[in-house]
């Protein structure tokens, strides 16, 4: 972890925004996920707890009865939360320093080789976006082929999680580096999912940036935690205060409020307003 | 998972509790994992060369324009291709696993003949030469005896040069028996035909509409070109036009569209036609229109049989929603309304589509901005005439055998009947192709078709996967996939523009395949005489080559070819063709099954998730279907909770589903999103073939329906069956 006051100038922070107005469900991320990150299979997915996803769609229900009722899909990758000045919840209890907090970035990284598997972060993410590899990965005979050799696979006994893509990353700056330059352009560095989305329902970029369409589009109030300030837009459990680089607009109300509420009798104190 | 609020919540909030409970326990399990986690078994994939290839997606009818990655000659990752005008860069999940497809294991590695029983799974590798000869032999016997006409082919669509190399070789052969696999753009077709005396596919200005009355397709379940339709819901959100969506289920669209108008399932038409009649009614047709013949009848039919009242009353949507669900319509400048459920895999009511496409035409939206278009197909296949000898020129003559264009004139190819025409005896094939197709698998009434199937003497199966009709064939041939091979893709669901897309080999074939055209070159070239002669190429990429002349480079170069002027055809509108008379008395397509011992209605819903045409859901997919729609081994069913207490069922508990035509044991999800008395499965579960990750998952929709006959278009109408759910 690098200290405070030594962060660069420059320091970027890349997160994501998901328009869930926009979002179908439709599940490309979670599978352009998969396929970029090799992330493996087995036979029987259906228990969800244990199949590894690393970006997942949720779907929502506003509680109501037919014919009022209505759903909402919401897709979570990691939060990469960046906490207070970087001590996400996940990288505070890591023992091993495992998964640490990139000041130049803000991605919250997953270091396979040094993690021994104690799912201290599993328990400390608020978010459920890590997973335990309980198994070796096991390809079917043939299909080895396809696996990318930008990420490595991983075996029993680790945890891993959404990476932002950070193997783009290190491609895209790789590219510039030789071109000469230390920044990237907004579109140089994207993640997997935001390219795959056929709805145009996820936005990445650096909230740093006033002319990355991410920061235009919450307006982050950095001062305060990267409290949205559009009012569509929010954070899941927001006063946790993991302060999460992803942020979600909805034009609904009821969608904000299941994923910002947190204690279980606000609903009746609020509609008493 | 379907999360409520609630759950959604308390299921975060146990993962923040995490964070204070003690780890010890888990701490003690891991030792057993640390020792064992650097066990040479875990692939390092291998570096290399890195390139991306343009290709165009095969894996459904959307035509999506697709960039693969690779690494060497191994193909890592699918991405849509930017640029591509029907996708523009997007892709769905299916498209996003075509790499899982071209490794699987599950590919036939080279051609098969059976040496078991039908559909016992032992089979045995031929090379290609004894497996060509085999074919040529066996349709050489069936000639001589004077039976040509008795052999047919299953082909996924009817436009390309693969469908047209397979008509051409039956017409060369001498029979009729060119069948396709149904969907709602034969529906179309025929409105189109019958309504505007033209020969075109209807194509949708989806972007340009600003209020989209959809009749229960999913707009974003996968309906026409799926990606496309991904970017016009986008498209339409941004810029603040309408969507709103009339079905009984809340599917995916319907809870994205902007209002929700749930109705009784199979009243669409009659929804249509009352609001056509507050339309005229209120004078805000396009008067233009009114000019058109049949116009006076069909006013007269809407407003003595489909006034508001009654219309409600048959559809079960206030008459205050009908009135002003009209207004806002026709009053919208450029009003587009669609049909076809789900994702338009099955014909539906030629009815429906006529009296949407009637409401079309009041508002003046055919071949006009934002509206439907009348899309002549691209002409580029010009081959010469096919000389036929004796025995052709007398096949092609008969009748063929599902009773298109004889019992019903207008159509083309009615799959649908043939089960029940071959098991009734009426009918009778010695020979069958099928490529690009599972019928066994994709038809209603699967068992019965399977049935048909057992009769037909001799089976061959192109496919590149061991699915359920190659698995019960008698001789596999298979094709390259998508991956591999060339092939041109005329994109025709649901496209108002012309566009060719060229999909294109990006890795060498991985097995002893061959691209099916080739294969049927090499039939015809076996067969000798007139029927070699019919197919003047070397090759298929030859015939290829000189069939786009021109457009060959295009293609190569950019990936599609693209028509710059839009092209419509206009003929005379006829808002009342005979086959609307029947119109004038209201029946809904009667449901099979009486109400005594199936009170309940069993209606499909489809998933993008859940791929159910020619493929199967690769690992990735199926990995990606939420519990609450496959769990376990078993498929859900979706009851409305008040239902389901009438029942005594709760979430998550086994059932026992039995329609007329099959049963199954499911699990039960409670849905609020769902009509009461009604209930709804997933298509696309229920495989037997593939492997592990699909087979035996579910159950399959087309064992539990059976097809309804539509009594113009002899298409299938059924879009649901009386059920009967009980505790287990
Ligand atoms: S790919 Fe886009 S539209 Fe599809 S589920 Fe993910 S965020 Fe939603
Ligand atoms: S950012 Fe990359 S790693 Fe994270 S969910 Fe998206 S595709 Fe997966
Ligand atoms: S929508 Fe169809 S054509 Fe497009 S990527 Fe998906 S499967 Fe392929």
């Amino acid at each position: 972890m690098k200290e405070e006051g030594k962060h660069n100038k420059k320091a970027k922070k890349y997160g994501m925004v998901i328009n869930l107005d926009n979002c179908t469900g439709c599940g490309a991320c979670m599978v352009a996920c998969m396929a970029e990150n090799n992330v493996p299979f087995k036979e029987d997915e259906s228990d969800k707890l244990d199949s590894i996803t690393w970006m997942r769609v949720y779907k929502l229900a506003n509680g109501e009865s037919y014919p009022d009722a209505d759903i909402c899909y919401l897709p979570r990758p990691c939060m990469h939360c960046e906490g207070y000045h970087g001590h996400s919840p996940c990288v505070s209890v890591c023992p091993a320093v495992a998964t640490d907090y990139n000041h130049d970035t803000g991605i919250v990284s997953q270091i396979y080789t040094r993690c021994f598997g104690c799912r201290y972060c599993m328990g400390a993410c608020p978010y459920h976006a890590r997973y335990f590899n309980w198994w070796d990965p096991v390809w079917p005979e043939g299909m080895t082929k396809y696996l990318s050799p930008n990420v490595s696979a991983r075996m029993r006994g680790i945890v891993e999680k959404c990476s932002f893509c950070f193997h783009r990353h290190q491609l895209a700056m790789d590219k510039a580096f030789l071109e000469g330059r230390t920044e990237l352009e907004e579109n140089e560095y994207q993640t997997s999912c935001t390219q795959a989305c056929p709805a145009g329902a996820i936005t990445f970029g650096d909230l740093n940036n006033p002319h990355h369409k991410v920061n235009q589009m919450v307006k982050p109030d950095n001062k305060h935690g990267g409290r949205p300030g559009d009012p569509n837009a929010f954070r899941l459990l927001e006063r946790l205060g993991t302060n999460p680089k992803v942020y979600y607009i909805s034009s609904k109300e009821w969608v904000r409020r299941a994923g910002d509420n947190y204690l279980a009798n606000e609903d009746r104190t609020v509609q008493q307003h | 998972m379907k999360v409520g609020r609630r759950s959604f919540l308390s299921f975060i909030i146990g993962g923040a509790a995490g964070t204070a409970i003690t780890p010890l326990p888990w701490k003690l399990m891991d030792d057993a994992s640390i020792w064992s986690q650097n066990w040479p078994w875990t692939p390092v994939p291998p570096d290399g060369e890195y390139s991306y290839v343009n290709s165009v997606c095969t894996l459904c009818p959307g035509g999506c324009g697709i960039s693969v990655r690779k690494v060497d000659d191994r193909v890592v990752k699918i991405e849509g291709m930017k640029g591509y005008p029907v996708n523009a860069g997007g892709i769905c999940v299916l498209g996003l696993s075509g790499h899982q497809l071209l490794y699987s294991p599950t590919r036939v590695k080279s051609p098969l003949k059976r040496v078991g029983k039908r559909g016992e799974g032992k089979w045995e590798k031929i090379s290609w030469d004894e497996a060509i000869s085999e074919v040529a032999k066996k349709l050489s016997e069936i000639r001589s005896k004077g039976e040509s006409h008795s052999v047919g082919s299953i082909v996924n669509a009817d436009s390309g040069t693969i469908p047209n190399l397979f008509k051409r070789f039956l017409t060369a052969y001498g029979s009729p028996n060119f069948m396709t696999m149904p969907s709602m753009q034969d529906s179309y077709k025929m409105t189109l035909q019958l309504m505007q005396g033209v020969n075109a596919q209807a194509g949708f200005d989806a972007e340009n509409a600003d209020f989209i009355l959809s009749f229960g397709s999913g707009i974003i379940d996968g309906w026409g070109s799926p990606v496309r339709m991904f970017k016009a819901n986008s498209t339409w959100k941004a810029n603040g036009k309408k969507v709103v969506q009339i079905e009984p289920r809340l599917s995916n669209t319907a809870a994205k569209s902007d209002k929700w108008i749930p109705i009784k399932p199979g009243t669409e038409a009659a929804l249509a036609l009352g609001l056509a009649n507050v339309i005229i009614t209120n004078s805000q047709h396009s008067q233009k229109i009114s000019q058109s013949s049949g116009f006076e009848s069909f006013k007269k039919l809407v407003q003595n049989e489909y006034s508001t009242d009654k219309v409600s009353q048959i559809t079960g949507i206030d008459s205050a929603s009908i009135v002003s669900l009209a207004k806002t319509f026709a009053s919208a400048s450029k009003p587009l309304a669609i049909c076809g459920r789900g994702q338009g895999s099955t014909p539906g009511s030629l009815n429906e589509f006529m009296a949407v496409h009637a409401l079309n035409a009041l508002v003046g939206n055919i071949n006009e901005q934002g509206g439907v278009w009348a899309v002549p197909e691209v002409d580029y296949i010009k081959w010469p005439e096919v000389n036929l000898d004796e025995t052709a020129t007398n096949g092609v003559q008969k009748e063929r055998v599902d009773g298109a264009g004889s019992e019903y004139p207008h159509a083309k190819s009615l799959l649908n009947r043939l089960a029940e025409v071959v098991n009734s005896g009426d009918g009778s094939l010695e020979a069958l192709f099928v490529t690009g197709a599972n019928p066994l698998y994709s038809m209603p009434d699967s068992k019965a078709m399977k049935k048909a199937f057992d009769s037909i003497p001799f089976v061959v199966s192109f496919s590149s996967y061991m699915d359920e009709t190659a698995s019960n064939s008698d001789l596999i041939l298979p094709n390259h996939v998508c991956l591999e091979r060339y092939e041109d893709v005329p994109t025709t669901a649901g496209l108002q523009k012309n566009i060719i897309g060229l999909t294109r080999p990006v890795v060498k074939p991985q097995f002893s395949t061959k691209n099916v055209g080739d294969t049927i070159m090499l039939i015809a070239k076996a067969l000798g005489g007139s029927i070699a002669e019919a197919f003047p190429w070397d090759s298929y990429e030859a015939c290829l080559k000189e069939t786009l002349g021109a457009k060959w480079d295009v293609l190569v170069e950019n990936g599609f070819w693209s028509d710059s002027n839009s092209k419509t055809v206009s003929g005379e509108f006829n808002f009342y063709p005979k086959a609307m008379e029947s119109l004038s008395n209201f029946s809904p397509v009667s449901l099979e099954g009486s109400t005594a011992s199936y009170p309940l209605v069993l209606i499909p819903y489809d998933s993008i998730r859940l791929a159910n045409g020619y493929i199967g859901d690769p690992p990735f997919v199926i990995k990606a279907v939420e519990d609450t729609v496959l769990n376990g081994k078993a498929a859900c069913v979706e009851v409305n909770p008040k239902t389901g207490k009438e029942l005594g069922l709760t979430e998550g508990r086994y059932a026992s589903l039995h329609t007329p035509r099959g049963k199954a044991k499911v699990k039960v999800h409670l849905y609020e999103g769902i009509m009461p008395g009604i209930i709804a499965l997933p298509r696309g579960l229920g495989h037997t073939a593939y492997d592990k990750y699909l087979a035996g998952k579910g159950c399959n929709f087309n064992e539990l329906i059976g097809p309804a006959e539509d009594p113009v278009s002899g298409l299938d109408a059924a879009w649901g069956i009386r059920a009967r759910l009980t505790k287990v």
